[in-house]
């Protein structure tokens, strides 16, 4: 297997099927936590930790214990009880070994649970059959490498989003637009602008 | 006698505002922005919209029904846990269901139909209303939050059906009067095929938002005026009086 396979899992998940602005998975901190630059970097972090070990947990447990047991359609509730727990388990880990960085993520965390982009890319791993395409082994690092390309796509948009959010407050909008209708209408125009990258793997 | 009556009306008020008030006072997609990811993901057409909305119904009334009947039973630390696990029970039971009685669905909805597991409605309604009220109140309040779940869902799919396609839902076109005939116009000709594409979803959810928003102020801006003009009356009336009143005393010292 060529390294190509990666670069395209990378490019396709971070810019071409964009979580956010072309899947639609994790719009809900895309629109709560973008008010400030720095919460939303924090946000994307925390989300890029949880959403690759938690797409690597669940990638294992479906082919090696849902699918022998032939229990596959258990499977929405076994990922997210493993989603739940990781980052529970993440939460108290980061709050042992560092309290500057539990400061910092701490309070995304509990968030997190509820973030679709997580369960979404858990889903779409399955989904998408890597393991049928490049074997469970090496699906497995296809999976991995999309989840990342996938959440540097979550942190791009949502950075850039909250860059754009933190000069709207400045600018003179009318009253009825003001706040979250202007912000969908920002967010719109940078789905079209997204929508130009289609095409290019 | 009376009593009871009057206490057994005052009930069924509260049952029926707790079921209305999902619809348009608290309406969890353009009130609350709760459930933006199948708001956005699934509204390309009315059908689709209704689609989820229903299976969100089910999901909604029933994990409500759970939550509220066990409320006493579960600690409070592992809480949203066990409500993790009831609704997503429920969305298994649901995709399974419709994965055999409505295979078109199934396909159109994709992904989005496990992850009503995380729709942050649901949680929400299960942690702030199920778990501190009866089993029958919350069984409404889900229902009729779903089913505002459901009308705004629609609506999306409405406006954006029609702004891409020209069809009013289900496929279907009005016949357009000057089709076909001198100028030859069609439904195609005014076809923003944008709106079906994601960025459509943003944009006609933002516009939604902005005349909701734009009608709430003027209501505002009309309560203020009134009261405005009401006290401007009373205070009319209030000088009035004193006049007549430091008159009277006037002529009566006079």
């Amino acid at each position: 297997m060529s390294m190509t396979v990666f670069f395209v899992a990378i490019v396709s998940a971070m810019l071409i099927n964009n979580v956010v602005l072309m899947r639609f998975l994790g719009v809900c901190p895309f629109l709560g936590v973008s008010k400030k630059s720095e919460t939303a970097l924090g946000m994307s972090a925390a989300v890029m930790f949880v959403m690759v070990v938690g797409s690597i947990l669940t990638y294992l447990i479906y082919y090696f214990v849902l699918e022998p047991n032939d229990i596959t359609y258990i499977s929405t509730i076994a990922f997210i009880l493993v989603i739940a727990s990781l980052v529970q388990f993440v939460e108290m880990f980061i709050k042992k070994i560092s309290k500057k960085l539990y400061k910092a993520l701490g309070i995304y965390l509990p968030l997190i649970v509820t973030n679709c982009a997580i369960l979404g890319v858990a889903e779409l791993n399955i989904r998408e059959g890597y393991a049928a395409d490049y074997g469970i082994g090496q699906g497995l690092l296809v999976a991995t490498t999309s989840a990342i390309g996938a959440a540097l796509g979550f942190a791009l948009v949502i950075f850039a989003f909250s860059s754009i959010r933190e000069r709207l407050d400045a600018a003179n909008v009318p009253k009825a637009w003001k706040g979250i209708p202007i912000s969908l209408i920002v967010a719109g125009i940078m789905a079209l602008a997204f929508l130009g990258l289609e095409g290019i793997v | 006698m009376v009593q009871s009556t009057a206490k057994k009306k005052k009930a069924g008020n509260t049952y029926l505002t707790n079921f209305v008030k999902g619809f348009i006072r608290e309406n969890p997609i353009f009130v609350f922005l709760l459930g933006m990811c199948p708001a956005l993901a699934v509204t390309d057409s009315l059908e689709t919209g209704l689609g989820m909305g229903l299976l969100v119904v089910f999901v909604l009334t029933l994990s409500n029904i759970v939550v509220s009947l066990i409320k006493n039973l579960i600690p409070d630390e592992i809480r949203i846990p066990s409500y993790i696990v009831i609704i997503a029970t429920f969305v298994t039971i649901v995709e399974m269901l419709t994965e055999a009685f409505a295979p078109p669905l199934y396909e159109s909805l994709g992904i989005f139909i496990p992850l009503i597991v995380v729709n942050c409605l649901i949680m929400g309604r299960a942690t702030s209303f199920a778990s501190k009220n009866t089993v029958l109140m919350s069984a409404i309040d889900g229902l009729g939050m779903a089913l505002g779940f459901t009308v705004a869902l629609m609506l999306i799919g409405f406006s954006r059906e029609i702004l891409a396609t020209g069809a009013i839902g289900y496929g279907i076109y009005l016949p357009l009067p000057v089709e076909g005939s001198l100028f030859n116009l069609s439904y195609a000709l005014f076809n923003m095929e944008v709106f079906v594409g994601p960025a459509g979803g943003f944009l006609v959810i933002g516009i939604w938002l902005a005349v909701f928003n734009a009608i709430g102020q003027s209501k505002q801006r009309k309560k203020e005026e009134d009261r405005r003009r009401w006290i401007e009356k009373k205070k009319r009336e209030a000088a009035e009086r004193k006049r007549k009143k430091a008159m009277e005393s006037a002529g009566g010292s006079a």
